[in-house]
């Protein structure tokens, strides 16, 4: 009996707005001139506050934070597709999604003080807090996707974003064949950013692309141009259409880079070497999305210096803000381990408060 | 009032508040069709159908991990772990994010679910099906842990575990799925989870002891009490954590003796646990020192030699007498 091949697996690529800005006009999306500039504000807003924050860090006015910075396309795109009836389950590098879901500046930079309250953020009340154990929200968002479909909440998806080093995680792949086994309506968004730490990609998996890791749980698997803010929403798009439509998952690999450190307490000269960080500067989504709308004739260079004086200001606001409350509830943590009281936890809240007040005395 | 096992008033307890409560979804592996290893899921399967009775991928993170999405979007579902000895593989879902999402957002979130796990030896079964690790999921602060002991406590306090706004580990001693039936009453019945039974009082001595250690404390009390004529008073915790020490301390502040029994290994348990618990609230109350039986701190032998190293009955008796004439 001859051996038969099974089927053909293939990855496709997509590009709409080259690293010039020069678009493809049978790919471009229908948009209208004042979303395009609603998504230009979005993705420039969350560089601006990247880049205040990493300030304030240095100034050891909020502890560490992972930045965002090249990433704007690959993660603020996507929400840009979605709808309020779709859930957000993120990672810790999405920073620009969540202020376009509505978080307001001065609770992420009180998350980054080391407060809780951080994440009591106001706006959608669909997005989760920020997820630090690599690719364990994964299974989050197929939760969240069956308890949609369960309740026949057919117009309801969930996004949810990763790394490429959550894709050697055990989760991940979990995550991907619960969705494709149960058929519930995520889109699972990797930002391979081409570094987990100083573990390069292409260490991190054999495979050619992460793209391709679809294949093996037989969902839509589609490798994007992370930089390209106008692909990233093609796909999305496309993707939550199919997540509404019943008809489950798909897996978008959106190519990007971390222009910046891991977090503010790492030191990437150590493992990368600069010239491949200035190549990729040169692919920055930001400035490639401003060209276009300058094509496009919405958008100039007074435009541009009304957008950075408001934005300052907002952000400027957002500190003052968020400095001016000092006084944050001592025994809070007590507050929160369970929804019912307990005799145990309420002794320890009292010795907790008696002991601060003989510290208090002896200070 | 039907007279049943403790796997019987399992499937009861489930069937109960599925039956009132569309938000309540089981999940785990083989629990549909198969209606669970144990058939602890019987007759669930048929009666809600497969999209509220999950027959899962076999992997154990995932069933943890969908289940807290499930929780933050409304849902309570009762996820099985097939035993306890597998249950590992969830850990970081259970202790990174379904114990922290009420504190992590300041009461914004929370996550109410069941993980239901059989653990325990005494069964001869094969390695990684005979552990109490109880512990182990004790010392996560956020997660209840509860351990019944009886057919009617156990579907009482899983009816209260489903019913909690915050994740409960439920540890079901399998040793006692079959081993005795107890009657149970077909209306509803529901115990406070964090509150400690008194199961019999007496004046001479506390003795405390859990899950399947119970039956074997229960057999011990009642010999000592024949032969020496003492008044011995019974403690079960029933939730493990967070534990009810001043129900404990106040036994012990009346009895001034007292005896822990724990199927798990000795050091860093929840009878250490117990016995700090009395140092802090009792110490000036006791004529004699606590006692504990326990198994050892060996890694669990295989089914040929664990009897001997679980407590038994005479192990206990000894050390109920010996705390009685110090």
């Amino acid at each position: 009996m001859p051996i038969k091949e099974i089927g053909p697996f293939s990855v496709s690529y997509l590009q709409v707005l080259d690293e010039q800005g020069k678009i493809d006009k049978d790919l471009e999306p229908k948009l209208g001139d004042e979303d395009l500039t609603r998504l230009y504000r979005a993705m420039f807003m969350a560089r601006q506050v990247d880049e205040r924050m990493l300030k304030l860090q240095r100034q050891g006015r909020i502890g560490t934070f992972g930045p965002s910075a090249g990433q704007e396309a690959a993660h603020c795109a996507p929400v840009f597709a979605m709808t309020e009836k779709d859930w957000l389950v993120g990672a810790f590098r999405e920073a620009g999604a969540r202020l376009m879901e509505g978080e307001s500046i001065s609770q992420a930079l009180l998350f980054y003080n080391g407060y809780e309250e951080g994440n009591r953020r106001p706006g959608s009340a669909r997005v989760l807090p920020i997820s630090i154990i690599v690719a364990s929200q994964t299974l989050h968002a197929v939760g969240i996707g069956y308890a949609m479909k369960y309740r026949g909440e057919t117009d309801s998806a969930v996004v949810t974003f990763f790394g490429d080093g959550a894709t050697s995680e055990g989760d991940f792949h979990e995550a991907l064949n619960f969705a494709a086994v149960w058929k519930a309506p995520v889109v699972f968004i990797c930002q391979n950013n081409q570094w987990a730490i100083s573990m390069p990609r292409g260490k991190q998996t054999n495979s050619k692309t992460l793209a391709q890791k679809a294949i093996a749980y037989d969902i839509p698997g589609i490798q994007v141009d992370g930089n390209d803010a106008l692909a990233m929403y093609k796909a999305t798009k496309e993707a939550l259409e199919r997540a509404h439509a019943g008809e489950g998952p798909t897996l978008i690999e959106a190519v990007t880079y971390r222009l910046m450190m891991h977090t503010t307490a790492d030191d990437p000269t150590k493992y990368r070497a600069e010239e491949e960080v200035e190549q990729w500067k040169k692919r920055d989504p930001i400035p490639r999305f401003r060209t276009y709308l300058e094509t496009k004739g919405i958008w100039n260079a007074e435009r541009q210096t009304a957008l950075e004086t408001e934005i300052k200001a907002e952000i400027d606001t957002a500190i003052k803000e968020f400095e001016s409350v000092t006084d944050r509830k001592p025994d809070a943590p007590f507050d929160h381990v369970y929804g019912t009281r307990h005799d145990s936890i309420e002794e320890q809240r009292q010795i907790f408060l008696e002991d601060r007040q003989r510290e208090a005395a002896n200070a | 009032m039907p007279k049943m096992t403790m796997v019987q008033a399992i499937s009861l307890a489930l069937e109960q508040e599925m039956a009132k409560d569309d938000s309540i979804v089981v999940l785990g592996e083989d629990v549909g069709v198969d209606e669970g290893v144990f058939r602890a899921t019987a007759g669930l399967h048929k009666r809600f159908g497969e999209t509220r009775v999950i027959d899962t991928p076999l992997a154990e993170s995932g069933i943890l991990g969908t289940s807290i999405g499930m929780a933050l979007a409304g849902l309570r579902p009762v996820a099985e772990m097939q035993f306890s000895g597998f249950s590992y593989l969830m850990f970081h879902q259970l202790e990174g994010h379904a114990s922290r999402y009420r504190s992590r957002s300041q009461g914004a979130w929370s996550c109410p679910l069941v993980v239901r796990m059989p653990y325990g030896g005494g069964v001869r079964a094969l390695e990684h099906h005979s552990e109490s690790r109880e512990a182990t999921y004790a010392h996560l602060p956020g997660v209840k842990v509860v351990i019944p002991s009886t057919p009617r406590n156990a579907r009482a306090l899983l009816v209260a575990a489903i019913r909690d706004p915050d994740p409960v580990v439920f540890m079901e001693p399998k040793r006692s799925y079959r081993a005795f039936r107890e009657e149970v009453p077909n209306e509803e019945e529901v115990m406070e989870i964090g509150k400690a039974q008194i199961v019999q009082e007496g004046t001479d001595l506390t003795v405390i002891a859990w899950g399947a250690m119970r039956l074997f404390m229960l057999r011990a009390v009642e010999e000592v009490q024949k032969v020496r004529g003492a008044k011995i008073e019974v403690i079960d915790p029933l939730t493990i954590a967070p534990m009810d020490g001043n129900a404990i301390a106040a036994s012990v502040k009346k009895t001034g003796r007292c005896v822990v029994i724990q199927e798990a290994p000795k050091s860093l348990g929840v009878a250490s646990e117990i016995i700090a618990t009395i140092n802090d609230k009792a110490l000036l109350y006791l004529q004699a020192p606590v006692k504990r039986v326990t198994n050892y701190d060996v890694v669990t032998p295989y089914f040929g030699r664990e009897l001997d190293y679980i407590p038994s009955p005479g192990r206990i008796r000894r050390a109920i007498e010996e705390t009685l004439d110090f």
